[in-house]
């Protein structure tokens, strides 16, 4: 079979099947499009919720952690003996108390629950305490001594990409380099020769961090029978669960974990972390529940946050804007662990392919160790870096052709099912009603390059997963699954381990449940996030929990259906596809008077076939592309953004403020549009944060008095997000095409909607005084400094001057499905594939069985 | 979660009594009164009390006396909320209000008092941060170290005055009244601080700050700008506050120009007041009197913002102030949606 050619339309049998279940009850939905309040908010504005922190046990004690005071240094000596003589002390650890190694993926095993040999950096935890009450911990903890042997600190990827010596990790591609990549997709040095045009840009992404409201909390309580349960603020039960078991050396069925409701996660509280595993240790050892709260300066440090990116941007376009061919490169400042930078690496590349056309493209890439917090994934995860640099891009492109910049992005539209030059299928696209909603709805056509000077609108897009189309630990088994037990009440018990995090998957979860079997969201009992009680979901991540949970949800609810028509049939003398379910009743379409409760007919079920329970699951489908590195991209479908900013700029002090904000998102169909629109504003928020004033930033003390390297400001008042003061008004516009792969047709919503934002301000701002800002946050010194530029005759712009010169090699090349490729590469061992680390899809390592 | 340190709380109801506590504690004692500066920082552990007064229950010590046109005496326990909200306040000393009521977040003001802004301990990057952190640089100067890392080779203390209330007083030539066992004095703000980042006040241990009195406002235009990220809860990273009288013609007999958050303490430009005073405020002598304001501030790399754009912006902000005095069209973008 010859694969498709991008832009090919697929024939309808290479399509996935039309059978995303509810489907067929589009026409007449009940509660799916209504908005709904969630399930879980009379709880929440009520007090009655209980977050990790709430959680308190008979007996409980309390933990701290004692962090580094020093960015690189080995440990020489830890004396805990006077604060165990301290009053109220009842345990301490260390890391000899627990020295498997782990991490969230498994090939970055390398952090552990309490440093063993080193420490990497300032917040990295080395002794834990536990006493009976908090004050007593943290007196304890003031009396532990440390001795350190300090090491050079690394604090930037220029200095990892300098220092041979010492090493921060023992393992890494390279040096300091954790990762090092090089992708080719098809000739792109031909695409270039056939450009009318050649860009270049070198562009900056700065760190952020996530800021949930609610500070890492958990609390282990040992249970009979050799058991332990934990209770913590997590996104991903699943994991935390596997590595507990891991590092505690239980089995996992002796480990129980429940993810309590969480207070804002945005990809913070994806990763295992250390005091999650040292309280419960210490629970095993005191034989006590024992809670650990982090403190905001502590969260800082836990971080995982958005990675400081460096992008360089090479792009041939014919003059109709068309882009022929891309090179793009990316430095990852990674901190100092693995977490997910591996998979951030790959991202930092991956989803460039699936907004435009792109036939012919080249990624390479390196993720350095440096002496700071660990970076991870921040809602979008690293695909938000690049994507700032594509759009920003993209308009200088517009202005030197000469074409609308609305025009150039829709004129080059990727066509709907697709697979791109990096084999990453896409379905259903609906960007170009996205950008014809916000040109619209701003005023575009008439307003653009038409304002005053100081005034300005910026236009830019993006696209996002609906679910990562492999899971972490490389398995076939489903990535959701809902079991359903109905009970004679008509009450139907809906158990999934997905977790909610504010997002409203609780909300999706029932709503799914009830639409099918048409009852109300009230008559659904959910028991979530419980790796005890519920199936497993792989958790609240990579955007994919309304689609996969909601799959499941509705394949599970349609068995229950189906076994409650066959009893109600019987009963009624009427045929089973004559009946329906709504109104908490089932009844005879043609009469409808001749039916009965629901509860009556769960009780018909029961006893026709004896107690009643049923379960659903979900796997995406499988991905064309078979290269090293093509298990990051892939999903069952991408939702699409558009967004248009106004903005303010005052010449003369470079400060602007952000006057109005058009977003509109492809959500395929929201489940609950008041949700939907909510995660959009979220994420218009949170990306004005990253553009405007969010900064992850760390001061390097002179070198010549100190080897210090600390967080800058690691606090709520200094670590600047923006307050409703600076929230712009937000009109927000669904775009609903229902995508065969998702719930009745939805598509993602909780990440994809940042993207646009933050070029668009870029953009914005150029359109109001002329200069370009490339890299954020956008301090108004970088405008007034391009401003000077410009007037001493400068070119107007403020941002790196260039990228590192750094030696990637023989890339691994891909040709593309235009070129007869097949999705495998053709040169794997002159490509010289590292080992080592790897990719996500590699081979089984240790821990990292399903 | 963060933890207070262990101390003794005394809540005396009189000024008398509090006196007499302060007079006769062991140990190091202070003062309280909000509490919105002083418990952060002793949670923190960069300030430490074996027993702290607090003066929030003395109702002597909270109030507003006095009526628009004449003197008015704001009680130094008095609520930045209350300043903020009093009509006397609002009427006569508009600038004032507009400080106190950009200071912080409500929540704060509720609590926060106009002697305890007055008092604010001074600020910077490197002191306003947890003891494991300042352990991890291995302390400063103002608490602890022996390096100020603002500006390594300084043998002094930079740390930055943050009190959004001080300028605008020292331009309105206000003064605080101040009570010890010796007796009574008064001293005008301006003379309350000291331009170094430890010893900031010239407040004697034994003396509490009891009263701000506020001359006649008769005929006094006023303006108070103020920069920071935000349009609310951070500290200002500079501010102009500016007095000024005018004659019948238009000339100015009095003028005062002061700026806060660009060194230890509140920073006078008599450059400025000097182009001011004999002239009309035309758009040109508020030019001219901004620029003049260039020399006066040299704030240093410990707050947000980049040092040399901060250093740029003191002129666009005293001129700002000024053009509002003068009733000109306002040229500067507020920052936020909140100005």
């Amino acid at each position: 079979m010859t694969p498709p050619r991008p832009g090919q339309v697929i024939a309808p049998d290479q399509a996935p099947p039309d059978s995303a279940a509810g489907s067929t009850h589009e026409d007449d939905l009940r509660i799916v499009g209504t908005p709904f309040r969630r399930v879980d908010g009379w709880a929440k504005v009520t007090g009655q919720t209980r977050f990790a922190d709430d959680m308190t046990f008979p007996r409980m004690i309390h933990m701290r952690l004692v962090r580094s005071t020093l960015p690189h240094a080995f440990i020489q000596s830890i004396d805990t003996s006077k604060a165990e003589e301290m009053a109220g002390v009842v345990g301490v650890l260390t890391g000899k108390d627990m020295p498997e190694p782990f991490g969230i993926l498994p090939v970055s095993q390398d952090e552990h629950a309490l440093c063993l040999e080193k420490v990497r950096f300032v917040g990295d935890p080395v002794v834990a305490v536990a006493a009976l009450t908090e004050d007593q911990a943290a007196d304890a903890c003031s009396a532990v001594k440390i001795e350190y042997e300090p090491l050079t600190t690394i604090s930037s990827v220029d200095e990892a990409l300098e220092t041979h010596e010492p090493l921060i990790h023992d393992y890494g591609d390279e040096g300091n380099l954790h990762k090092k990549i090089s992708l080719q997709f098809g000739a792109v040095e031909d695409g270039f020769a056939e450009a009318d045009e050649i860009l270049e840009d070198v562009m900056f992404y700065e760190g952020s961090t996530h800021l949930p409201m609610e500070q890492h909390a958990a609390v282990a309580v040992p249970e009979g029978g050799g058991r332990i349960t934990l209770y913590t603020s997590t996104q991903t039960p699943h994991y935390v669960h596997k590595v507990l078991a891991q590092v505690l050396g239980m089995p996992a069925s002796r480990v129980r974990v429940i993810a309590c409701s969480v207070g804002g996660g945005f990809g913070g509280k994806s990763d295992i972390f250390n005091h999650e595993i040292a309280v419960a240790k210490m629970a095993l050892v005191t034989g006590r529940p024992v809670k650990i709260c982090l403190n905001r300066e502590e969260v800082f440090y836990c971080h995982r946050g958005r990675h400081p990116v460096l992008m360089h941007l090479r792009t041939g376009f014919t003059k109709d804007g068309a882009m022929v061919a891309q090179h793009l490169k990316t430095a990852l400042d990674g901190g100092a662990y693995g977490s997910y930078g591996v998979a951030s690496t790959y991202y930092t590349g991956a989803l460039q392919t699936v907004t435009y056309g792109l036939p012919r493209y080249r990624f390479d890439s390196i993720r350095a160790f440096t002496n700071k917090p660990p970076c991870g994934p921040k809602r979008g995860h690293a695909t938000v870096q690049p994507r700032f640099a594509l759009e920003v891009h993209l308009d200088k492109a517009a202005q030197r052709l000469g074409i609308d910049p609305a025009d150039l992005r829709l004129n080059n539209l990727l066509p709907p099912d697709s697979i791109t030059a990096n084999y990453l299928k896409v379905g259903s696209i609906g960007l170009g009603a996205c950008i014809q909603a916000v040109v619209d709805g701003s005023g575009w056509r008439e307003r653009f390059q038409s304002l005053p000077h100081g005034r300005g609108l910026g236009l830019a897009c993006g696209s996002y997963l609906t679910g990562a189309g492999l899971p972490i630990h490389w398995n076939h088994l489903p990535q959701s699954a809902v079991q359903l037990k109905l009970d004679r009440t008509g009450t139907v018990a809906a158990y999934c381990g997905e977790a909610e995090i504010g997002q409203g998957s609780d909300s999706v979860l029932a709503a799914c449940v009830a639409e099918v079997l048409g009852i109300g969201l009230d008559d659904v009992l959910l028991c979530v996030g419980d790796t005890g009680l519920t199936p497993v979901d792989l958790g609240s991540y990579s955007s994919r929990v309304t689609l996969m949970v909601g799959r499941a949800a509705i394949q599970a609810a349609e068995r229950a259906r189906d076994r409650l028509a066959e009893a109600v049939a019987e009963k009624l003398d009427v045929p089973a596809d004559r009946l329906v379910f709504a109104e908490s009743r089932v009844f005879d379409s043609g009469s409808p008077e001749n039916g009965m409760p629901f509860a009556e007919a769960v009780q018909q079920a029961e006893e026709k076939f004896g107690a009643l329970a049923t379960t659903g699951s979900y796997a995406p489908p499988r991905a064309p592309g078979r290269y090293r590195g093509s298990g990051v991209g892939p999903s069952p479908t991408y939702s699409y953004s558009a967004c248009v900013i106004e903005v303010e700029v005052d010449p003369e002090t470079g400060l602007y403020r952000v006057e109005h904000v058009w977003i509109a998102h492809d959500i395929g169909r929201a489940i609950n549009p008041v949700l939907t629109i909510g995660q959009v504003e979220g994420s218009v928020y949170m990306g004005l944060g990253e553009a405007m004033m969010e900064e992850q930033v760390f001061r390097r003390l002179p070198k010549s008095r100190s080897s210090a390297l600390v967080h800058k400001v690691p606090s709520m008042l200094e670590y600047k997000s923006p307050t409703f003061h600076e929230m712009p008004p937000v009109t927000t516009y669904l775009i609903e095409d229902p995508d065969p792969e998702g719930p009745f047709g939805a598509k993602e919503v909780g990440q994809g909607p940042l993207l646009p934002v933050i070029p668009a301000l870029a953009n914005a701002i150029f359109d109001a005084v002329g200069v370009r800002i490339d890299q954020v946050p956008i301090g108004p010194h970088m405008i007034r400094k391009a401003l000077e530029d410009k007037e001493a005759g400068g070119d107007g712009r403020y941002g790196p001057k260039s990228f590192p010169d750094i030696d990637f090699g023989v890339p691994l090349m891909v040709p593309t499905p235009d070129e007869g490729g097949d999705g495998r590469a053709t040169n794997t061992e002159e490509a010289g594939v590292r080992k080592g680390s790897g990719t996500m899809t590699d081979g089984v390592r240790k821990g990292s069985k399903p | 979660m963060m933890r207070l340190p262990v101390f003794r709380l005394h809540q005396p109801e009189s000024l008398s009594d509090a006196m007499a506590l302060l007079a006769s504690s062991d140990g190091e004692t202070r003062l309280v009164a909000g509490g919105t500066d002083l418990w952060p920082n002793m949670k923190r552990r960069h300030q430490s009390a074996d027993v702290v007064v607090s003066l929030n229950r003395v109702a002597e010590l909270s109030g507003i006396r006095g009526e628009v046109g004449g003197e008015v005496r704001i009680g130094a326990t008095t609520t930045l909320a209350a300043v903020a909200a009093s009509p006397i306040v609002r009427a006569a000393y508009p600038a004032l209000a507009r400080a106190v009521e950009s200071i912080s977040s409500p929540a704060i003001r509720n609590m926060a008092t106009l002697g305890g802004n007055l008092c604010l301990d001074t600020r910077c990057t490197y002191y306003n941060q947890t003891e494991e952190w300042r352990t991890s640089i291995d302390f400063c100067l103002k608490e602890g170290g022996t390096i100020c890392w603002v500006a390594p080779q300084s043998p002094r203390c930079w740390a930055v005055s943050s009190s959004d209330a001080a300028p605008v007083l020292c331009a309105l030539g206000a003064r605080v009244r101040l009570l010890s066992p010796a007796g009574e004095r008064e001293v005008s703000v301006a003379d309350f601080y000291r331009d170094d980042g430890i010893d900031y006040l010239t407040k004697q241990p034994d003396e509490v700050l009891t009263e701000v009195v506020l001359p006649p406002s008769d005929g006094v235009q006023m303006s108070f700008w103020k920069l920071r990220r935000r349009g609310s809860i951070d500290f200002a990273v500079l501010t102009a506050a500016v007095a000024v009288r005018r004659d019948d013609d238009g000339v100015v007999s009095e003028a005062a120009v002061w700026l806060g958050a660009v060194a230890s303490a509140p920073v006078r430009s008599e450059a400025a007041e000097a182009v001011l005073v004999g002239n009309a405020l035309t758009p040109e002598v508020i030019t001219e009197a901004a620029t003049a304001t260039r020399k006066v501030a040299t704030p240093l790399d410990n707050t947000d913002f980049t040092l040399q754009w901060r250093s740029k912006m003191v002129v666009h902000y005293v001129e700002a102030a000024l053009r509002e005095v003068a009733g000109l069209e306002r040229e500067r973008l507020a920052p936020n949606h909140a100005m």
